[in-house]
């Protein structure tokens, strides 16, 4: 068995999202190779060829890889792909993007956000926005996979030795062009690697109170969230959203303020290990999922606790 | 320019789903049906195009026993122009109807294809990936804003860190996210307007589309449950908790 995993990254640094699905590549056997396809992207090489597991790494250095444009990148992963048993990328929406388009190169089904690895044509990965776990078996020819990183341990970063080999490959559809982007800046951590995250909800009213979610945050060192509902009212971007259909996130606390806890929300918080529901509703459902439940007006919890931490 | 629309039955997103407790699949016996989500924003969508003069023809297609006639309606309701249903009682993954998407696309030619992300059932998020791929067309996924001018549409996309815009050639795909735009609900005149709206029946055998997957579904379990824990009285309670017990912060 050989994987070839896709490597996530901003040509300058490895995303950590690629350490976890290296971690699901060993857990199939077999040798790992990282790919990373990009523009001037030598330091993410040397970032993965430090990964603990993994046997080689192969560049695709060309300006068509610039902005992980799918239509070009899912051809050069197609073409250096179709000889491995598997092909792994993480679940992030570069990866969501990417990996069917490969899937369909190749003449083959994909899976999509696995959560475990059973043996090396058997995953587990969550339908119905988590309400249920369905185990599937593949007998493609090329097993291609997406991979939730909260579900996997990240492989050590540093230990591993890999060879670095160049690819000449260079692939441009002309279909497509980049434009432009617009990234939230934040000192706070990643939202998908924070250790604590804490979330409002349509409890928080309106953006402005979002203030003393950031002030606790801040004092934690913790990313911020939101649920949909308060991404719809507008309060926040759509980037801090928590749930089925934004971010899967899993740290160590999870602090939800003001969130009911729509099924929705649920599936993409639960995996959390220590969650915190601070709530005015003591029915709200949130606190049936909650380790630590306060019944009490957000308004004066939050800033409380900030102080108090 | 003529836009095809795809879209899929699912359980409705209010319904709380049960495993069968012989863990083949979820229990779908009785369970309210409707449009997918994400399908029904990518209807609106192309119902806005039709409305500023850049679409001239909406095709609603989707997958599936007959009973799937029934999210045809529901999108002829909100404005599609015709529908296609690609009849079979086989469960399809993505790559079969990625498949059976390309043959209608390329019977129908439309300027832009227009899918839901994922459909709230399988949550794969494949389909319009796959179909672009087989049909050598660029791809705008995940869009929160589409913009057709001069032979080319503007797609911003809901990436992990913020957004992102690509300039597209057309013919192209555009899969929706959700802030793309609140679809509307339809009105009983279009209700009653969308029963006469022509609907052409098709199968995969007319399309020469094998649609056996490689994955078979070995089992369906429920998560494990999460244990309530306990309330807390006050902000120095949960604190100290979260600091001896939990050892967290």
């Amino acid at each position: 068995m050989s994987i070839l995993v896709i490597a996530e990254h901003d040509n300058a640094s490895l995303n950590a999202a690629t350490l976890a699905v290296v971690t699901a590549a060993k857990a199939v056997g077999g040798d790992v190779d990282v790919l990373v396809a990009g523009t001037s992207c030598g330091s993410v090489a040397e970032a993965a060829a430090q990964v603990d597991g993994v046997s080689k790494v192969l560049v695709a250095d060309s300006a068509s890889f610039e902005n992980q444009l799918a239509e070009n990148v899912s051809l050069l992963i197609a073409e250096v792909g179709k000889d491995y048993s598997h092909i792994m990328a993480p679940a992030t929406t570069n990866g969501k993007n990417i990996l069917p388009r490969v899937a369909a190169l190749l003449d083959v089904d994909q899976i999509s956000d696995i959560v475990s690895v059973e043996s090396a044509d058997t995953f587990k990965r969550p339908i119905y926005a988590g309400n249920a776990i369905a185990t599937v078996q593949s007998s493609a020819a090329v097993k291609v996979i997406t991979v939730r990183g909260t579900a996997f341990d990240k492989a050590a970063a540093t230990g591993g030795s890999a060879a670095v080999e160049q690819l000449g490959a260079a692939h441009d559809a002309g279909t497509s062009a980049f434009v432009g982007e617009e990234l939230a800046k934040s000192d706070r951590p990643e939202l998908a690697a924070a250790g604590i995250v804490v979330s409002g909800g349509r409890g928080m009213g309106n953006g402005e109170n979002f203030e003393i979610l950031y002030s606790l945050a801040d004092k934690l060192g913790a990313a911020v969230g939101a649920s949909r509902a308060a991404v719809d009212a507008g309060f926040v971007p759509n980037d801090m959203q928590v749930g089925q259909t934004g971010k899967i996130v899993a740290p160590e606390l999870y602090v939800a303020v003001g969130i009911s806890g729509a099924i929705q929300h649920l599936a993409g918080m639960k995996e959390s290990k220590i969650i915190v529901a601070i709530n005015k509703d003591e029915e709200a459902p949130i606190f049936q999922v909650a380790d630590y439940g306060l019944v009490a007006d957000l308004f004066e919890a939050v800033p409380e606790m900030t102080g108090k931490v | 320019m003529k836009v095809l629309v795809a879209v899929k039955r699912v359980i409705d997103y209010n319904v709380k789903v049960r495993v069968k407790s012989d863990n083949t699949d979820v229990d779908l016996t009785n369970v309210k049906m409707a449009i997918n989500p994400f399908c029904e924003i990518a209807v609106e969508e192309a119902v806005r195009l039709k409305e500023q003069g850049v679409a001239t023809e909406i095709v609603v297609v989707s997958m599936g026993p007959k009973a799937c006639q029934e999210q045809i309606r529901t999108a002829l309701a909100l404005g599609a122009d015709r529908g296609i249903q690609v009849e079979t009682e086989d469960k399809l993954d993505s790559l079969a109807v990625a498949k059976l998407l390309k043959a209608v696309y390329e019977e129908e030619k439309p300027e832009l294809v227009i899918l839901g992300k994922q459909a709230i059932d399988s949550d794969n998020n494949q389909t319009g990936q796959m179909l672009a791929a087989l049909a050598g067309l660029p791809q705008g996924t995940f869009a929160s804003e589409v913009k057709v001018a001069d032979g080319k549409v503007n797609v911003t996309r809901e990436i992990d860190g913020g957004l992102q815009t690509v300039a597209l050639n057309l013919p192209a795909i555009v899969t929706t996210d959700l802030r793309l735009n609140e679809p509307r609900y339809a009105s009983l005149p279009n209700i009653m307007k969308a029963k006469r709206k022509p609907l052409a029946v098709k199968t995969p055998a007319e399309y020469g589309v094998e649609t056996a997957s490689t994955i078979t579904q070995l089992k369906v379990e429920a998560p494990a449950e999460r244990q309530a824990g306990i309330k807390v009285g006050s902000v120095d309670e949960l604190v100290e908790k979260l600091k001896n017990e939990a050892k967290v912060i």
